[in-house]
């Protein structure tokens, strides 16, 4: 059984129609880079996937492990092993960086039947998942996200993936406003937590951050369709030609060639 | 029976207690005179209406339409571990406990006072500490304050807390007004005198608490006096029953080089009115006024401040911020006065409001009279409600709505809980607003 199965997927936001009838397939153990121009619909994807229920869903389905993943709320999705790395970390001014990633990794475990962990065993583990982002510890001290760099915004993210273990992770431009070494470092966290058994779905403006992290799928979306899909040197295609290339074709054969990976 | 000129019915209902209470004063003759002549303010001035600027948002009408019995004997039966839940965690506290506005001495811990800290009741310092207590009433203002006015009318005992020249306290003072179910359909007007030497610094926790649902009213006064120099820490902790009216006001004068740091928290009661008056009386003092109130079902809660600058060089900020749920309804109203001699005043006045519902109101309205040209005087409100954008982000990492709602609750609290000194009080007071609203 697939992982996720997005089929004919559309939503909007108030009377704005942005994603068209998404095709998509993600088994264990892949990762799908979803490209396209300013606009297409990417950013919208992920957040839909999330459960953000500032975009209405108007048709179509996702399948998520077998279950219907409309259907659950945001916080039963991250219970159940979704992830989203957001494009613009929210600022909390006033809860700790701590307290934050403790309460989230005790509410998952909870829902998973497991017991919840005081803050001294927490620490420990936050030891390790600190070194893998090549962060701070004092940055657990301070608010979430608050007076954060833009790299900071980013590594935090990919910490809270770390802490939280998802099975699949959806990285919604966590490439933008990184500098080289940055980005390298927030790859190289990804690359480290990726399993067989989980999956990661990169969105991203730019071929650049695919260099670290390599996709055994590139889906090209415009006007919230998949255009087209392909391996890894798609996405060497793309940075070569631009987006005009895809863009500008017909759609024919999007539907089937997005099911890459079933 | 003495004939009063009446203005109002609401007010004779008190006719009859202060003549009672004028029958059997044991207080010296000047604090008598002082209680008739309170007493006549009152009536001539009535229960505020909202028709009062000052009472604008706030009806009265739920207190003055009541008949409250004067409560001034001993009375009622609080255990110590009935007290557990507002000590903070803290016992080693100077603590003055009040039962049903009178001094409990069993309950209190008075422990050894380091030299130059005196701690006495009202009640016994009237005859035992004349040369002290004469200074009660010189701070507030009667005249003006019908709530003050009645109080200075019936007040019978409170805490008098004297810090010497010098003297920096070790451990925070607690004066600890408790009510039980006896106090039911009573009125206690405590009242209190606080008096900080010069350079000397302290910390005063004031606490209005109950330990059951009991109908009845809190007026509360305190006087403060910092000496040139003298640093008070004051907070203010009103966690009265559900079903009581509580109205205190704080009037503090300040001395050059002062500062005066008052925190008010709010969350009890059904109808609460806070006062907190301060004027800068000399050169180079500050203060800083922050409160945090929390509302829910249909409880009223008005928070007044005043800050006077009557001379130069001196600072105030102000941080007050409200949490509302349900049909709640919270009032700011803060004064700032400039006086024309008040050159380089540096004034800071925020009011924030975070409401939980639809349906819970806010009335704010900062009040800035400036008479001098050469000062930096600001003032901002808010009003928000819960950012659906920093829910969601809580929710996508598997934090269900309820916890989410609290953390982010807690974190509009978070900047003016930070304020507080004392880590006792800060931890309490982060719990309790972690969870207020559940």
């Amino acid at each position: 059984m697939p992982l996720l199965v997005i089929e004919g997927l559309e939503a909007r936001v108030g009377d704005k129609p942005i994603l068209n009838g998404i095709n998509l397939t993600v088994n264990r153990g892949e990762i799908h880079a979803v490209m396209g121009p300013n606009g297409s619909g990417k950013s919208t994807l992920a957040q839909v996937l999330a459960g953000n229920p500032a975009y209405e869903v108007t048709g179509g389905s996702v399948t998520y492990d077998g279950k219907d993943l409309l259907e659950m709320d945001p916080e039963v999705r991250a219970q159940s092993g979704i992830f989203l790395a957001f494009q613009y970390p929210v600022e909390i001014p006033g809860v700790s960086n701590a307290y934050f990633l403790r309460a989230a990794y005790n509410e998952i475990r909870k829902a998973r039947g497991e017991e919840e962990i005081d803050p001294l065993e927490f620490a420990d583990i936050m030891d390790e998942k600190l070194a893998m982002v090549d962060m701070n510890p004092d940055m657990l001290a301070r608010s979430v996200n608050s007076g954060f760099s833009g790299g900071e915004k980013k590594r935090n993210e990919i910490l809270q993936m770390a802490v939280l273990e998802p099975r699949l992770a959806i990285l919604d431009e966590t490439d933008s406003g990184l500098d080289i070494d940055a980005l390298r470092i927030v790859a190289d966290g990804v690359n480290k937590l990726r399993r067989p058994d989980n999956a990661t779905i990169v969105v991203t403006h730019y071929q650049r951050l695919l260099n670290y992290i390599v996709p055994d799928y590139v889906h090209v979306l415009a006007n919230g369709r998949i255009l087209k899909s392909g391996g890894k040197d798609l996405a060497l295609e793309l940075e070569d030609k631009g987006y005009d290339w895809v863009t500008s074709g017909s759609p024919v054969g999007a539907g089937a060639g997005a099911r890459a990976g079933a | 029976m003495t004939a009063f000129p009446m203005t109002d019915s609401a007010v004779e209902s008190y006719v009859a207690a202060f003549d009672e209470l004028s029958s059997s004063d044991s207080s010296p003759s000047w604090v008598q005179s002082m209680r008739r002549a309170a007493f006549e303010r009152f009536a001539a001035l009535g229960f505020p209406t909202t028709k009062n600027e000052d009472w604008h948002f706030t009806s009265t009408s739920p207190i003055a339409d009541q008949e409250f019995v004067l409560l001034d004997a001993p009375s009622g039966d609080v255990r110590r571990e009935e007290l557990e839940p507002f000590t903070f965690g803290a016992p080693g506290w100077y603590t003055m406990v009040f039962v049903n506005g009178r001094f409990a001495a069993e309950l209190s811990n008075l422990g050894k006072l380091p030299k130059g800290v005196k701690l006495r009741d009202l009640a016994s310092a009237w005859t035992a500490a004349p040369e002290v207590v004469d200074r009660v009433g010189k701070l507030s203002s009667y005249d003006v304050h019908a709530f003050t006015a009645l109080n200075a009318a019936f007040m019978h005992d409170g805490a008098v807390v004297q810090i010497a020249n010098g003297v920096e306290l070790d451990r925070p003072i607690h004066l600890l007004f408790v009510t039980d179910a006896t106090a039911a359909k009573g009125m206690m007007h405590p009242r209190n005198l606080i008096m900080v030497g010069k350079h000397a610094k302290a910390t005063v926790i004031e606490s209005y608490v109950s330990t059951s649902d009991a109908m009845y009213l809190t007026n509360a006064v305190t006087e403060v006096s910092l000496a040139d120099g003298a640093t008070l820490q004051h907070y203010k902790m009103q966690r009265e029953g559900a079903r009581a009216f509580h109205v205190s006001t704080t009037e503090a004068n300040q001395a050059r080089d002062s500062h005066y740091v008052s925190f008010s928290f709010a969350i009890g009661a059904s109808l609460a009115r806070s006062n907190v008056y301060t004027t800068l009386d000399g050169e180079g003092g500050g203060a800083t006024l922050n409160g945090l109130f929390m509302l829910d079902g249909q409880q009223h809660s008005d928070h007044q401040t005043q800050i006077v600058h009557a001379k130069p060089n001196c600072f105030s900020r102000e941080l007050y911020k409200g949490i509302l749920d349900d049909r709640s309804h919270g009032v700011f109203n803060g004064k700032v006065y400039v006086h024309p001699i008040a050159q380089k005043t540096d004034g800071k006045q925020t009011n924030k409001t975070l409401l939980l519902s639809d349906t819970a109101h806010i009335d704010t309205k900062p009040q800035l009279e400036i008479f001098a040209d050469d000062v930096k005087c600001t003032h901002g409100a808010t009003i928000g409600q819960i950012d659906q954008t920093a829910l969601f982000y809580l929710k996508s990492r598997g934090i269900n709505e309820s916890l989410a709602r609290r953390l982010l609750t807690y974190a509009f609290a978070a900047d003016v809980l930070e304020t507080i000194e004392v880590d006792d009080i800060r931890l309490s007071l982060e719990r309790m607003t972690l969870e207020r609203f559940v």
